[in-house]
């Protein structure tokens, strides 16, 4: 099963690079990693999908928090959490399929961001679930190439209640 | 953070000025052109002494040994690229036995970090996967808050080694000397208390158990928990077996203790692991030499683990009850939450069964002279109470079966990463820092020849330190598994005809040195090299080629599968 882990780490020289040494010193799998800054400058986000049994994933969440560079780890998976990637596709056209492309481009709602007289980029952004459907759709026509930016994660915020809410604003 | 001092140093002063704040007496290293500024301020430092080695690779077996038999953190000092990468063993061996130590290793300047300069290593993504952590440090603003990091990384939690690249230019600017009175680390909280209700269980589990064990490892040393550890299983009669870095932990020669487990440990000691109702692990990580066959392992048991570091829980084997906390302080709880002691009688007796059925043997008879009849004759003289610093192969296991340790911190070896030319370069580590008990080096001709340039920096500094070299002319072990399982093809094993004359490499490092084949001449040889203190000893035991440690449980096997004997008769030499 696939795992979407969300570590906070020093945003130091170095950070990132250990916790990828783990990985494949450790013989994790890592089906993507992002990373970026966070609300605070000298905090980063790694958004990790991983994949294991229970026992490799615990593992995993207990090694990442043995690093010294880590705040917080997170398995999200059995958690409310948005999930998005945003992928970049160059797909080939002729005459008679520019429109299809472009339909379907707008069936998953993505933009056409960059055109010449042979290839078509879309900018798709959604759950990678998502992203999949949509290059599954487009492989026919030939995709010239591919940029995705891998998953980044966010738990959502905690749902109250209707009548919790006003019992606690009155 | 509160000033200490408000001094313009420049960086070669703070690292001195740093380590004059942790306490540290010795520093192994050896110069170079990244660390000529440190050195020439070292040249007038006079309250710290600095040890030059022969090869970095022992500096950091030394800092392990001085840091195993003293508690304290080792320090290594050592120059750029080559002098980095040769430390590169040594720190991976303190990572596998969590021994703290912390290495510094001059850089380039950090102007031409990554161009390829002269003596440049990238050491620190070298030796991530093998430190508890590392800092290249790129401000000399940074530098003194950087060491007390290291230092407070490497001895707290799980301890291990951590190192400290300084780039040259950082050594020689200039800053004020500010040492920080406390760590601010957000992402590493070593956990000691070890959960309430969790302890509270344990103690009801084992109060009611019938066939209780105790699977003591290096941890109960590392966090001086063996009085607590000799309190508990003595108030509870329960049995106690060690790990190969465990030994040392509960006297060997009570009659609670089973001796070692695992692949080369005792019958009786394997056969109460594997018919126990609980297993108590404490400090100890299920290593595969332990465990053998997982599957297989201990599946009566109900397994309690208290490990501080929560990775080693579950990691190999699943436990019932993990507990996550210093061992020292879980014992005490873990006593003082006991109700009743288990009644362990039946127990017992079945334990004294084993034992007579499959003792520890060795052919004591044929005039012929023997690892075995070497160790006990040592553990005879000096009543368990010598530290041992052994290598790794044969006699290492033998040191396990036949050396009865009764004191922590007296048995110091290369267990998880099994580094050969461990145990001279540790000897001499151990001999800074015991200065009451005698230090006894054991090797076989393989390792003993794999750091044997500190031979030198042995006598230079008169250690007096017992060298006692087991030579079978065979990397033994290697030797006894192609016998028993690679259809006796002895490839590459056989050193007889290219080993050096050991007695005169002693002698022309200016070592005292004897040899002999013969079983007769041990007591006395073991004595003078006891009795004498004027610096290091060589005793060179010629011993029987083709012996093989037993019992062995085949790697991956059970105890169903242990060998105890040579089966073949023809085969006995």
């Amino acid at each position: 099963m696939k795992h979407t882990i969300s570590v906070l780490v020093e945003n130091h020289f170095g950070t990132f690079n250990r916790v990828v040494t783990l990985f494949s010193g450790k013989g994790f799998n890592v089906h993507s990693l992002s990373i970026g800054e966070t609300e605070t400058p000298d905090i980063s986000r790694m958004t990790i999908v991983t994949s294991g049994d229970d026992k490799i994933i615990e593992q995993i969440v207990k090694q990442l928090n043995r690093l010294v560079d880590t705040i917080k780890v997170v398995d999200l998976s059995n958690q409310p959490r948005t999930e998005r990637e945003l992928a970049l596709i160059t797909v080939y056209y002729h005459r008679g399929t520019r429109n299809e492309i472009v339909n379907i481009g707008n069936i998953f709602r993505g933009k056409v961001v960059d055109i010449n007289n042979k290839s078509i980029t879309l900018e798709l952004t959604g759950p990678p679930d998502k992203i999949e459907a949509a290059i599954n759709v487009l492989e026919p026509y030939g995709i010239k190439e591919m940029a995705r930016s891998g998953t980044v994660a966010l738990k959502r915020g905690e749902q109250i209640k209707r009548d919790k809410l006003e019992s606690l604003t009155t | 953070m509160k000033p200490t001092s408000n001094k313009m140093m420049t960086g070669a002063e703070i690292f001195f000025e740093s380590l004059k704040k942790e306490k540290v007496e010795y520093v192994f290293g050896y110069p170079g052109g990244a660390v000529l500024k440190i050195y020439e301020r070292l040249y007038d430092i006079k309250d710290l002494k600095h040890i030059l080695v022969r090869h970095e690779q022992g500096a950091t077996h030394m800092a392990e040994g001085y840091a195993k038999a003293s508690g304290k953190v080792g320090v290594v000092l050592v120059t750029s690229g080559p002098g980095a990468t040769n430390t590169v063993t040594g720190i991976a061996d303190a990572y596998m036995d969590s021994v703290p130590i912390v290495v510094f290793t001059g850089q380039v300047p950090s102007t031409l970090i990554g161009n390829d300069a002269f003596q440049e290593a990238d050491i620190v993504g070298i030796t991530r996967p093998i430190t508890k952590h590392n800092f290249l440090v790129r401000d000399v603003k940074e530098l003194a808050s950087t060491i007390k990091k290291a230092f407070y990384i490497a001895s707290t939690g799980r301890p291990g080694p951590v190192l400290v690249d300084l780039p040259k230019d950082v050594i020689a600017s200039v800053c004020e000397f500010e040492y920080p009175e406390k760590v601010e680390l957000r992402g590493y909280n070593p956990n000691f208390v070890g959960h309430q209700n969790s302890i509270k269980k344990a103690a009801e589990v084992i109060s009611v158990s019938k066939k209780p064990l105790l699977y003591v490892g290096g941890g109960v040393i590392m966090s001086d928990a063996y009085r607590e550890l000799r309190l508990f299983a003595k108030e509870n009669n329960i049995p106690v077996t060690m790990t190969l870095q465990g030994l040392g932990a509960f006297p060997m020669t009570d009659s609670q203790s089973l001796g070692m487990l695992g692949m080369h440990g005792t019958y009786w000691a394997n056969m109460a692991v594997n018919n126990c109702d609980v297993l108590v692990s404490l400090g100890a990580r299920f290593d595969d030499r332990v465990t053998g066959k997982i599957d297989e392992f201990a599946t009566r048991s109900y397994k309690i683990h208290v490990d501080i570091d929560p990775t080693c829980i579950d990691k190999n084997v699943v436990v019932d009850l993990p507990i996550v906390g210093d061992v020292k302080h879980v014992l005490a709880e873990l006593a003082a939450e006991m109700n009743s002691a288990p009644d362990t009688k039946d127990w017992w007796e079945q334990i004294n069964k084993w034992r007579e059925e499959c003792p520890l043997e060795y052919n004591n008879s044929d005039g012929k002279l023997r690892t075995e009849y070497v160790l006990s004759t040592l553990n005879n003289k000096t009543e368990g109470k010598a530290v041992i610093v052994t290598d790794v192969g044969q006699h290492q296991m033998w040191v396990s079966q036949y050396y009865k340790f009764t004191e922590p911190r007296s048995h110091i070896t290369s267990g998880g990463l099994g580094t050969m030319g461990f145990s001279l370069p540790a000897s001499i580590g151990a001999s800074f820092a015991i200065k009451d008990r005698p230090v006894v080096s054991i090797s076989g001709d393989g390792g003993f020849q794999m750091n044997i340039q500190e031979l030198i920096t042995a006598a230079y500094y008169k250690l007096p330190i017992k060298f006692l070299l087991i030579n079978n002319s065979f990397l033994g072990m290697v030797r006894q598994w192609q016998e028993l399982f690679h259809n006796e093809k002895y490839s590459f094993t056989d050193l007889s005809d290219s080993n050096p004359d050991f007695v005169k490499v002693a002698e022309a490092m200016g070592i005292k040195a004897y040899s002999t084949d013969s079983p007769k001449d041990v007591e006395g040889l073991l004595d003078e090299a006891l009795a004498y203190d004027k610096g290091p000893i060589l005793i060179e035991f010629k011993v029987v080629k083709e012996d093989m440690v037993f019992p062995i449980i085949p790697a991956g096997k059970t105890i169903k599968e242990i060998i105890t004997k040579r089966l073949d008769p023809k085969e006995m030499m």
